[in-house]
């Protein structure tokens, strides 16, 4: 008897708690008596239809996208795909889903549609014995799993760029997973006279591109897959030759024949990058090391002074990230941000670091070191070292892997410090 | 029983050759011996010296009958320019090659560029319809548009890889690469 009534007690006690935090939760927060359905709000549900069952879709209220970059449109007037960018702005972690990744093309290309069981891979000139792999044939030998940033020779901010997706958008990173070139050569048989080899797409513009075999041999790979999925057609579908921290023209697209040479054949694509100066060819070639701060960001806005965590990219064509420091001061202290994860060779490491602003108009920038001890430079330091003013007509020589300034204004914008 | 030793021992000697093959490096022994012709058919690479480069031969004057009614709707007449990129320069009496436009047929340091890129991707939409001799004719047109080969010189497979072209091996070499090497020696940054 007192048991039950002991429990209906505590029960009525208990509801009378319950509501009483949630009114003292809730009102002075809102300032107004919640709606009866508030606790137990349902959202509009979306409908599984076959087709996003059978392949997922994003939210509708996520909407970042790529943009074409630079002044060519995409598709242009012919059709063809030029220079598009990824929504860096919107980024979290490192990995660039496949849907936006940048693409690039050198003379614009219409994307090709490879049915990858009429697709194969040729290996030969000097080889002991010329090889053809189709896509089910390079799936059966031992694979290799990387994280690889890619990034265009265009990738370079100027004082137009409003924003990170224009200034830093042709940069982008995914996993790929393929076979070593390595794996392919040795089955082949690779001569001692061999120096250069080239490697060729298979869309109707036959992209080509040369690259020393060192290079080939130390770490390029012919990927198959991409974030987990086959490499998309923007991306190459359904091979593409990884060539880990060079620039992205090199990452030859629908790779169909590679040939062993013993000299540097120039192509298309060297012709378009040839410099008159050994010193400029070298900085158009492995990529610098490089960062940028994706949060806060050009155009974006900051809604008043107060704790942010200043978020960013670095990466580098020379191994991995070693270090990188923010300056919140406009590059008078220099401070180490925090890495998320462990920064992988020639792939994009994400950096934070924990800023309170005090609402005073300042610069944000970011500075990356990588493993082998280049660091990435301002381009005061680069106009003082190729001799030339520092002024509006300065432009870097070779891929620009400037230092970044995004400036805060007192109303929380946030502009290009360049312009 | 004569006939079975023949059997047994070639047997052997297959087993035994194959061992010897695979001893040298097929280690996997994936992937399938493309025949010699399919090699040719794909080859189109052309090295700066043109071993590669097939029989076949075409003039300039050739190549101006050619070039009006399969590329000047795209490149304009005799090469000034449309809406694909200018194949003759808007400058020819500046000196500097390297201070005019970045036209093919001008900066590439051998005249084998200029016909591997149009063998490969010319025109527009119709790549890999031109035959050698029109190729030949067009490489010879547009290098005559910019004033390196006269109007009746014939190009061919031993004459093109001889055109000098204004920047020849003049050009800023790429450095040595090796695992783990800054990308500029001695640049501070």
């Amino acid at each position: 008897m007192g048991s039950k009534r002991g429990r209906r007690d505590f029960l009525k006690n208990g509801a009378t708690l319950a509501g009483g935090l949630t009114l003292g939760a809730a009102v002075p927060a809102l300032g107004q008596e919640p709606a009866a359905h508030d606790t137990h709000a349902a959202p509009p549900m979306l409908k599984g239809d076959k087709d996003t069952i059978a392949y997922g879709v994003r939210s509708k209220y996520v909407t970042a996208v790529r943009i074409p970059h630079g002044a060519r449109p995409s598709p242009d007037q012919f059709g063809l795909t030029f220079h598009i960018a990824t929504p860096l702005q919107d980024s979290v972690g490192v990995i660039t889903p496949s849907s936006l990744h940048y693409v690039a093309t050198t003379r614009g290309a219409f994307l090709p549609d490879i049915d990858p069981k009429e697709h194969s891979l040729l290996v030969h000139g000097l080889v002991d014995r010329p090889l053809t792999f189709t896509v089910d044939d390079l799936k059966r030998l031992p694979s290799v799993t990387r994280l690889h940033f890619m990034e265009c020779a265009g990738n370079r901010s100027s004082r137009r760029a409003k924003n990170v997706q224009e200034s830093h958008g042709m940069t982008s990173c995914a996993e790929w997973t393929g076979v070593l070139l390595s794996t392919l050569l040795k089955e082949c048989g690779m001569k001692g006279t061999a120096k250069w080899f080239v490697a060729e797409g298979a869309e109707e513009v036959k992209g080509a591109s040369s690259m020393p075999i060192a290079k080939g041999m130390d770490d390029c790979f012919v990927a198959y897959g991409m974030n987990g999925e086959a490499v998309r057609p923007q991306n190459g579908f359904p091979l593409r030759l990884m060539v880990p921290g060079f620039e992205g023209i090199f990452h030859t697209k629908y790779l169909r024949r590679i040939k062993v040479v013993d000299r540097y054949y120039i192509n298309y694509n060297e012709f378009g990058h040839l410099d008159q100066e050994s010193k400029e060819a070298a900085l158009d070639y492995q990529i610098g090391p490089k960062s940028v701060i994706t949060y806060p960001s050009g155009a974006q806005q900051l809604p008043g002074k107060g704790f942010y965590e200043i978020s960013g990219l670095a990466w580098s064509g020379g191994g991995a990230v070693k270090l990188v420091e923010v300056s919140t001061d406009g590059g008078k202290k220099w401070n180490k941000a925090q890495f998320k994860g462990t920064p992988q060779r020639m792939a994009h490491t994400r950096f934070g670091y924990q800023w309170n602003w005090d609402g005073n108009e300042t610069e944000i920038l970011s500075r990356c070191t990588d493993e082998i001890g280049q660091v990435q430079p301002s381009r005061e330091q680069l106009a003082k070292y190729w001799n030339k003013p520092y002024d509006a007509t300065f432009t870097v020589t070779g891929l620009d892997n400037s230092i970044q300034p995004w400036r805060i204004g007192r109303d929380g914008s946030v502009t290009n410090g360049f312009a | 029983m004569a006939s079975r030793n023949v059997l047994l021992v070639s047997f052997a000697f297959v087993l035994l050759v194959g061992v010897s093959v695979l001893a040298q490096g097929a280690t996997y022994g994936v992937g399938r011996t493309p025949t010699a012709e399919e090699i040719r058919a794909m080859d189109i690479s052309i090295s700066p010296t043109g071993e590669e480069l097939p029989p076949g031969q075409g003039t300039a004057k050739e190549g101006g009958e050619l070039y009006r009614t399969k590329c000047a709707a795209c490149h304009g007449a005799a090469g000034v320019g449309s809406i694909a990129p200018l194949l003759k320069s808007k400058n020819p009496s500046n000196p500097d090659v390297w201070a005019k436009e970045r036209i093919l047929p001008l900066r590439a340091p051998h005249a084998t560029i200029v016909w591997d890129f149009i063998n490969r991707a010319m025109p527009l939409g119709r790549e890999g319809t031109l035959t050698a001799n029109e190729v030949y004719s067009l490489t010879a047109y547009l290098l005559f548009l910019n004033a390196l080969v006269p109007e009746d010189q014939v190009l061919d497979a031993q004459s093109l890889p001889k055109v000098q072209m204004p920047i020849g091996n003049n050009y800023g070499s790429l450095p040595e690469w090796k695992p783990g090497t800054p990308r500029l020696k001695g640049y501070p940054y």
